[in-house]
């Protein structure tokens, strides 16, 4: 190119070659649309940004298989998916993300809501989310961010959260479950009740708990308020004296010896309990299971203080327009059509729409992931492998026990950042 | 000038091989043009890559934020928040003071250790190893480890460290202790180790370069002199392999201060790091504050290393 332009300005040449390049860019980065493709319809392809508990390859190629739009997933961690949004708004189309991300991703303006008249099962959806009870008319605990606090805003493109419903919704609920401390009953050796037993000393050099300052908090603040020294008007918004107090029990514990790691991922969690280092953490359900398919006992520990939930759901980026805007509710509505509600729910998670999972599920399976009864037959993982034996019944139990005594959601605080630099304190104690 | 001619055209046959017009054009050059020629790609890359994401980064760390943005405003907040305490809490450290002290203490340890090895392997592969074709196969072996990545050579530690790890359960059987040692793992000491293990070699090459052009007959004229081992050792070895040593250290320093993956899996993510409290606050989305903790640490490496070019100045000696 340089050459050329040194002799004669531009060729016709290397005029040719810039356009075809120029083409080419075009045609690869989706600009060009209406070209005759191998199928005659353009490709319906969805960026599908998440982590990764949703992005089953078993989903995306049922979705394949029945509505042809091809997803293509972008895994990240959850923090990593909350930068991407912030930063990158155009590099994915459907987002799936935590209820508590949206105090930061609806005022940034980058996601679009959803219009519920467009979601087909939209009032099947779980009353957990819409009026945060239980099918069985429990009432859920509404510390931190709640997924029904930010379930809808009041127009369009409002930044506003609604406090009563409106047919514009943050996110389309998918998957939500109900943590608490994972345990090794085998090293134990006794029942394990409440979440102080977590800095019992009996435990000392063996516990962990995640190092994820606001969801390590929450698990902290459940702990603290279990040992009875405190009780927080709202644990997933506490005041700077409240942190300073919660981060105070944690920091003792730490310079005690209390405990033996944190951990940050999946599979670190997975390994500090499996090789016996800690017999006592916070930890995820199928990290659990995850223990469990090794051969080890690992109990996912229902406490009398309750549990700690989360929940995540779909969006759109602001991007989205358009046909591709229908086939992201064309997908949202597939995805809570029954197919993948039952795969999350037999992996240990919960599906929004339950009418549908459970026409997806056989009787015997309903009946232990869902009513907590024992297994009639061998539980299998979605991938075939062997999960519980006949005869074994869920932790924690029926899906109104567990989701019925959720104490607290994980959130982001009005102090998030004084919260972070006194994480960032306890470390460095 | 004619030097510089020299040198161009010693770099680039091709040039001076070329047609009488290029030769010409060549000759007219400026030495000093053709110098910033030469220099010129590699600045720019420097420009590009280093220097303006670097200016970035310091604008960026005086602008404040909120949970969702930045605000381009002025504002000291980055700093002031990290040095939070520092004056109310003494004589205790606040948060930024201990991770300082603990990240320093790490780095020393691990220079300290990966200099003192890797001399010693430099020194033999140097002087005790004759042949150029042995000296070439022994280094080679010295990267091996380096054929799998960071993280798989760090993880691999964990099974043999922990509480029933390889080396507990080896130690029991001996007899040697009854009860699990738990300092192997999730402690200064492992990370130490993982780091010496890493980043060794790093100090074992700049080293051995510095040592292999050493002039033999230096050391043949000490011994004729009289000298003993030890003192060829002090007065000529380590005089004269001084800038490999340096090399060697400002690579393991600078690594070490920005680490927070290994000291964050082998401390059990319960040692502070100076670059645990950027990403901590990378992933809350306090950009500014993070952009501030980056440019405390790289005026922290930046005087460590301007103090160790004082002691050594290693364009004179290279």
């Amino acid at each position: 190119m340089t050459e050329t332009t040194r002799k004669t300005g531009v060729s016709r040449r290397t005029l040719l070659k810039g356009t075809a390049g120029l083409a080419g860019f075009a045609a690869g980065s989706g600009a060009i649309t209406g070209f005759p493709y191998v199928m005659s319809a353009e490709p319906k392809v969805l960026r599908y940004l998440g982590t990764a508990v949703n992005e089953g390859d078993d989903i995306s190629k049922q979705c394949l298989k029945d509505t042809g739009i091809k997803i293509e997933y972008i895994t990240a961690t959850t923090d990593d998916v909350t930068k991407r949004v912030m930063t990158q708004p155009n590099s994915f189309d459907v987002l799936d993300t935590e209820y508590f991300s949206l105090k930061k991703l609806v005022p940034s303006g980058n996601i679009l809501a959803l219009d519920a008249k467009k979601i087909k099962e939209f009032d099947n959806i779980t009353p957990v989310f819409t009026k945060g009870e239980t099918p069985g008319g429990k009432k859920i605990g509404n510390q931190g961010t709640a997924p029904w606090k930010v379930l809808y805003l009041e127009g369009k493109d409002s930044k506003t959260f609604s406090k009563s419903a409106t047919e514009f919704v943050t996110l389309i609920p998918t998957v939500y479950n109900a943590d608490t401390l994972g345990i090794r009953p085998d090293l134990i050796k006794r029942p394990i009740s409440s979440w102080a037993e977590l800095l019992n000393p009996e435990f000392k050099g063996k516990a962990s708990i995640l190092n994820i300052p606001s969801i390590g908090i929450m698990d902290a603040a459940m702990v603290v308020e279990a040992t009875g020294k405190y009780k927080y008007a709202d644990k997933g918004n506490m005041t700077k004296e409240e942190i300073d107090l919660t981060m105070k029990v944690m920091t003792e514990a730490k310079k005690a010896g209390q405990f033996r790691a944190f951990w940050k991922d999946f599979n670190e969690s997975v390994n500090l309990m499996a090789s016996g280092e800690t017999v006592i953490q916070s930890m995820w359900s199928p990290a659990v299971t995850k223990v469990r398919s090794m051969g080890i006992a690992c109990t996912f520990q229902p406490l009398k203080e309750g549990y700690r939930s989360w929940a995540s759901g779909f969006c759109v980026s602001k991007g989205v327009s358009g046909a591709k805007l229908d086939w992201a509710y064309e997908f949202v509505n597939w995805f809570l059509s029954g197919y993948a509600g039952a795969y999350l729910n037999r992996q240990g998670y919960y599906s929004a729409v339950l009418s549908t999972a459970k026409a997806h599920m056989e009787p015997y399976e309903w009946a232990y992931w869902m009513e907590g009864k024992p297994a009639e037959k061998d539980i299998k993982a979605p991938d075939g492998s062997l999960l519980e034996k006949a005869g074994a019944v869920r932790d924690g139990g029926s899906y109104e026990d567990r989701m019925g005594g959720v104490a607290c959601w994980n959130a982001v605080m009005d102090e998030n950042d004084y919260m972070v630099r006194k994480w960032n304190e306890f470390i460095a104690a | 000038m004619d030097t510089s001619d020299e040198t161009l055209q010693q770099a680039s046959p091709g040039l001076a091989r070329g047609s009488g017009q290029t030769r010409q054009k060549a000759a007219r050059l400026s030495p000093s043009f053709i110098s910033w020629l030469q220099a010129g790609p590699m600045m720019l890359v420097f420009l590009a890559f280093f220097l303006i994401p670097l200016v970035f980064v310091v604008i960026v760390s005086f602008w404040d934020y909120n949970e969702y943005q930045l605000l381009p405003a002025f504002s000291g907040r980055g700093y002031t928040d990290t040095f939070e305490g520092c004056i109310a809490q003494l004589p205790e450290l606040c948060t930024i003071g201990k991770t300082y002290v603990k990240t320093l203490k790490l780095c020393f340890m691990v220079w300290a250790i990966t200099l003192f090895i890797g001399f010693w392997v430099a020194y033999f592969l140097a002087f005790h190893i004759k042949s150029k074709t042995w000296q070439m196969g022994l280094s080679l072996l010295c990267t091996i480890p380096f054929w799998t990545s960071n993280v798989i050579r760090m993880i691999a530690w964990i099974p043999l460290l922990g509480r029933n790890g390889l080396v507990n359960s080896g130690l029991l059987k001996v007899g040697v202790i009854d009860q699990p040692v738990e300092w192997l793992l999730y402690s200064e000491f492992s990370v130490v180790l993982a780091l010496v293990h890493l980043f060794t070699f790093f100090m074992v090459v700049p080293i051995f370069n510095s040592m292999v052009r050493i002039d033999k007959s230096l050391i043949e004229a000490a011994y004729d002199a009289g000298a003993t081992g030890f003192q060829t050792l002090v007065n000529v070895i380590i005089p004269l392999a001084k800038p490999g040593i340096v090399i060697g250290s400002i690579f393991v320093i600078t690594i070490v201060m920005g680490d927070f993956i290994t000291i964050g899996v082998m401390g059990g993510q319960q040692i502070a790091a100076a670059g645990k409290i950027i990403e901590t606050r990378l992933n809350a989305l306090q950009f500014p504050a993070a952009a501030a903790n980056a440019v405390i640490l790289l005026a922290i490496t930046f005087l460590i290393i301007t103090m160790m070019s004082r002691i050594v100045d290693i364009r004179k000696e290279l």
